[in-house]
């Protein structure tokens, strides 16, 4: 009985518990702070690397010599003892634990905010900071307070050209930035069946945006099926009785396309009252729409024209990336004037591969739009692929058409 | 665990990003981190956190997980942080480089004195004395030790 956050971690809500992280990673980013507070407590050696994994994705490659050398330290130290390694183009970590390493009921701490993306598998996925993933490291566990669940019910299906991050950014809005500070968000009803694995790590990825420490589907015959591909037979999670502390409800078919305007995730317009804005940039990609299906559907769009602005396009993956090549998806968006970028984050947090300049304005697919995040004095607004891509084509923000 | 200082006035929803900008996380120099906090707020701050007791709005940290923004605050010279609430996150940050984190919602005045007691759960603005939420005692414990690593020295 209980919650999924519950069930998995084996307390009820508002308790502490100290739990075993079945799976816990770090990118180049948090991993040289892990490594260091993992030194400065004494630790000599990793007793059992089984469930760490180490990703590059954050600068890849290397952007400068300070960045190379705190890279080589890091590499040097996952492969001298034996952590999984994902090195540079292997793409970001949420992406690379969602190809068939993060399984449901699981225990899985990132040290990055949106490692609450895997909880699409029915798992308990959430980040910390670099010093929790240290201790990590020596003691294979850490200490959760079990949270309080809202239910977000999903019902109907998405029409004409509304997809799920038209929906993501819509529940952000609904909850506010805060509005779900230290609970996790369920995502339950008739209206998730449909709902393919790339929708739902969209949808579990906005979910830090309202402050929450998890957002969870209950795995279902569509995780089945998607873990089965990836060589892994899992059983569906039941539904049990449980108290959510807050219930809202969407009707897919409600949802239109709309904008996160700067600087605020949860400020959302309808895309057709930001319609003619003009963009310097636009940027396909990150944790939250770089899969394969993102890119498709990018490319459907694009095929066959020119885009009108700078375009960065960053597969979320390596395998994301081999199978646009494969299916001719990656010709189309090369045809159509597009940038590509190395599988990682990409321009997402200002580092590198597409910063903004003083008042430039770019449209994006990532999941934040922070004051100067992607660049001092550059505006970020944050939408769907579709609309994306519809904008692409005319340099300004544009109403997607129905595909 | 007790503490004071001047009062520095933060608002709402203060992200991590502007605490440390992207663009300085690549090194392991803390001196960097401390040269640059919260330039993309309001550069006025930068000199005015040694000694400092930061009263912020709701939401304090969110966004991302870097704990560059913990750190930079600390040794910056910030006493303690005070709000409404936390991001989860930087709220484990903040305790496990030892941080003081106190959740209470203060009328903020520029260069008021604040003084608190985190073990009687009280902190004091403007001559008035507010109750705070307490911490759990593992996180007073992390705190006492100095932060986790220090923690982990001792228990490890």
């Amino acid at each position: 009985m209980g919650t999924l956050s519950e069930r998995i971690l084996g307390a009820s809500a508002g308790e502490y518990v100290d739990r075993v992280v079945d799976r816990a990673y770090v990118h180049d980013g948090t991993g040289v702070l892990t490594l260091e507070a993992w030194k400065s407590m004494g630790a000599k050696r990793i007793q059992d690397a089984t469930h760490l994994h180490v990703l590059f994705d954050h600068i890849v490659p290397a952007n400068n010599s300070t960045t190379a050398t705190l890279q080589h330290e890091l590499r040097e130290f996952a492969r001298g003892s034996f952590l999984h390694f994902s090195d540079i183009g292997g793409g970001i970590c949420h992406q690379i634990m969602s190809e068939g390493v993060v399984l449901p009921g699981e225990v899985v701490v990132g040290a990055d905010s949106h490692a609450c993306t895997p909880g699409a598998f029915g798992a308990f996925a959430t980040g910390v900071g670099a010093t929790d993933m240290a201790a990590i490291w020596m003691t294979g566990e850490t200490w959760f307070r079990v949270p309080e669940s809202i239910g977000i019910h999903l019902s109907g299906t998405f029409t004409g050209a509304a997809e799920a991050k038209d929906l993501a950014l819509t529940y952000v809005s609904r909850l506010g930035m805060d509005g779900a500070t230290y609970r996790a968000l369920e995502f339950i009803g008739d209206g998730t069946a449909a709902l393919p694995m790339d929708d739902r790590l969209t949808l579990c990825n906005l979910a830090v945006e309202t402050g929450a420490k998890a957002g969870m589907f209950y795995a279902d015959d569509v995780t089945v099926q998607y873990l089965k591909t990836a060589g892994h037979t899992v059983k569906p999670q039941e539904a049990e009785p449980c108290t959510y502390i807050q219930e809202i409800d969407f009707d897919l078919s409600d949802i239109v396309p709309v904008i996160a305007v700067p600087p605020r995730v949860d400020t959302i317009k309808p895309v057709h009252d930001l319609a003619g804005l003009p963009l310097d940039q636009v940027f396909v990609g990150t944790c939250t729409n770089g899969r394969y299906a993102d890119l498709a559907r990018f490319a459907r769009i694009v095929k066959g024209r020119k885009v009108a602005i700078r375009t960065i396009v960053v597969p979320a993956s390596r395998a994301v990336l081999q199978e646009a090549i494969r299916t001719g998806v990656f010709a189309d968006i090369v045809e159509a004037g597009c940038t590509i970028g190395t599988p990682g984050c990409g321009p997402c947090l200002g580092a590198h591969m597409g910063v903004l300049g003083e008042g430039e304005v770019c449209l994006s697919t990532a999941n934040r739009n922070f004051k100067n995040r992607m660049g001092v004095g550059g505006e970020i607004y944050l939408s769907s692929v579709s609309t994306a891509a519809a904008s692409a084509l005319e340099g300004e923000i544009s109403v997607p058409g129905v595909s | 665990m007790q503490g004071k200082g001047r009062a520095v006035c933060v608002g709402a929803d203060i992200d991590t990003d502007l605490v440390i900008a992207g663009r300085y996380l690549r090194t392991k120099d803390h001196s960097v981190w401390v040269a640059h906090v919260f330039e993309d707020l309001d550069q006025s701050l930068t000199g005015r956190l040694n000694g400092a007791v930061i009263i912020a709005g709701k939401n304090f940290g969110c966004g991302s997980s870097r704990e560059q923004a913990a750190i930079a605050i600390r040794e910056a010279g910030v006493v303690a942080v005070v709000a409404p609430s936390f991001a989860r996150i930087f709220f484990r940050n903040a305790i496990n480089v030892g941080l003081p984190l106190i959740e209470c919602d203060l009328t903020c005045r520029d260069g008021m004195g604040i003084s608190f007691d985190l073990s009687e759960g009280w902190v004091e603005a403007g001559g008035k004395k507010f109750a705070t939420r307490p911490l759990s005692p593992k996180m007073q414990e992390i705190l006492l030790a100095g932060g986790l690593v220090s923690y982990w020295r001792t228990h490890g």
